[in-house]
């Protein structure tokens, strides 16, 4: 039988959470890393026991973990017992090592002037659809990294930060992180990041050189409102059979785009607000799309105490609220960019977590929402494996 | 040897005991004992310094016979009772956030 495996990321630890296919009773194992702040969890779509985890602190910096056997067992890649035994001798301790290419640079500060490039934290772990041991990481401040050895090194993607617009790039209230990242499915070679808030950028050969993809998108915030960079992207999101297609939360706005971000449109129709963070595809209709309102940007919470999952059917324009099951007052917890996800089981199941530590799921589509959890620490990720 | 006493969360990322001892080739330094930590464990790398940089993390100190030695220069030598082990180098986290 099917199952469901959950991987929540939170301000104090991350949880794994499974379920059968019912989806109704949980079983949660964690904290694990707990007392760090794990801002994402992933598993690898070849290797489903294969998982990644950004841990990270204020204190002691950025850890990457790996997990080999489903989210039991953590180890900092290249420091096993085993590869600690190995003929060649003590790894490097470089699983954590980001270190920007060449001449690190300058980018806008928040005052207009120049600012190093300093690295912070990863955001977001992409792994390959291909090649287990393959993996992207987007971090603070803003570049994209990837291994190609399981975690243990990293190295950087330098064109996108070399971009003729990188030197402007601005951080958001939340820092300069590149926080999404997809990649096509059909046409391995393209891939899409986002990055707060420079906006969102498109690569067709591997990484090498990349175009902004903000053509369309109107940011009133700044200066010219339709600059080709500085537009503060909360997340962009895609159905894999149809990945020229892609739906976007802006800082205000939700986004589509037909012709694989050379052009967006408008679709944020009749929500009660066009502010949010996540934003998510049904795993079977292409057309169906997923958003969680916010009251402005500068009150993230939701709407009247009510927590509610906007779903369109249309790809957007015409939305409706998702309720039954979800506190309808006195709620005011917000949902991360990264606490949403889609399963792939044939009623395709919809996962998010709050700030306020609620992890939700719908096994219909987001007919009926139930909790999995309602007293996690503040959720940063939610992401979820199909397990057959 | 020398004692080196661990943060709590450096010590489960290490998986060790609040205190670690150290060979030190050399002159005994913070930067020499720290070297001799990342080479023993090197899972923290980057937890205590900077990768590249060796620059000390912001919210963490380093403390020796019950002096911060944190802004003095690393390669400065340690007291005799730090070098020959009498007195553990204290690595300590900022008391700050929640």
């Amino acid at each position: 039988m099917s199952r469901v495996r959950v991987l929540v990321g939170t301000k104090k630890g991350a949880f794994v959470c499974t379920a059968d296919g019912k989806r109704k009773d949980w079983r949660i194992e964690g904290p694990h890393f707990g007392g760090w702040e794990i801002y994402h969890v992933k598993g690898s779509p070849v290797d489903p026991d294969r998982i990644f985890a950004s841990q990270t602190s204020g204190w002691f910096g950025q850890i990457i973990q790996r997990s080999d056997d489903g989210g039991k067992t953590w180890t900092p890649p290249g420091s096993s017992p085993d590869e600690l035994k190995s003929p060649e001798g003590w790894p490097q301790g470089e699983s954590n090592k980001f270190v920007y290419e060449g001449v690190a640079g300058t980018h806008r500060w928040y005052d207009g002037t120049p600012h190093p490039w300093e690295f912070k934290r990863v955001w977001h772990l992409e792994p390959s659809l291909r090649e287990p041991d393959t993996v992207f990481a987007g971090v603070e401040d803003a570049a994209l990294f990837k291994s190609m050895d399981g975690g243990k090194t990293w190295s950087e993607l330098f064109g996108l930060r070399q971009h003729t617009t990188g030197k402007d790039w601005q951080p958001g209230a939340g820092g300069m992180c590149l926080h999404t990242i997809l990649i096509d499915p059909s046409r391995m070679d393209r891939m899409w990041v986002a990055i707060s808030a420079a906006g969102c950028f498109r690569t067709d050969d591997g990484g090498k050189t990349w175009k902004t993809a903000n053509k369309g998108l109107t940011s009133n915030f700044m200066p010219n409102p339709e600059a080709e960079v500085g537009h503060c992207v909360h997340r962009i999101a895609l159905h894999p059979s149809r990945p020229s297609t892609l739906f976007m939360q802006k800082h205000w706005d939700v986004m589509r785009s037909d012709d694989a971000g050379d052009s967006w449109r408008e679709v944020s129709g009749n929500l009660p607000s066009d502010f949010g963070f996540p934003i998510d595809v049904h795993a079977h209709e292409p057309e169906t799309v997923y958003v969680v309102p916010i009251k402005s940007d500068s009150e993230h919470y939701v709407p009247d105490g009510k927590l509610r999952v906007y779903r369109s059917r249309q790809g957007g324009d015409e939305w409706e609220a998702l309720t039954d099951g979800l506190p309808q007052q006195n709620c005011f917890a917000n949902v991360l960019r990264d606490a949403m996800a889609v399963d792939s089981l044939d009623d395709c199941g919809i996962y998010f977590g709050t700030t306020g530590g609620q992890v939700y799921v719908s096994p219909d589509g987001g007919d009926h929402w139930r909790a999995i959890g309602e007293h996690f620490p503040s959720v940063l990720s939610v992401e979820v494996q199909t397990l057959r | 040897m020398v004692r080196v006493v661990l943060p709590h969360h450096l010590r489960s990322l290490a998986q060790v005991g609040q205190e670690v001892s150290l060979q030190v080739a050399g002159p005994v330094s913070v930067a020499s004992v720290i070297g001799a930590l990342e080479a023993t464990y090197p899972v923290l790398k980057g937890t205590i310094r900077e990768h590249g940089t060796l620059k000390r993390r912001a919210f963490l100190r380093f403390f020796a016979c019950g002096e911060d030695v944190s802004l003095e220069p690393a390669d400065n030598p340690l007291p005799d009772s730090i070098a020959n082990g009498n007195e553990p180098l204290l690595v300590i986290g900022a008391i700050a956030g929640g």
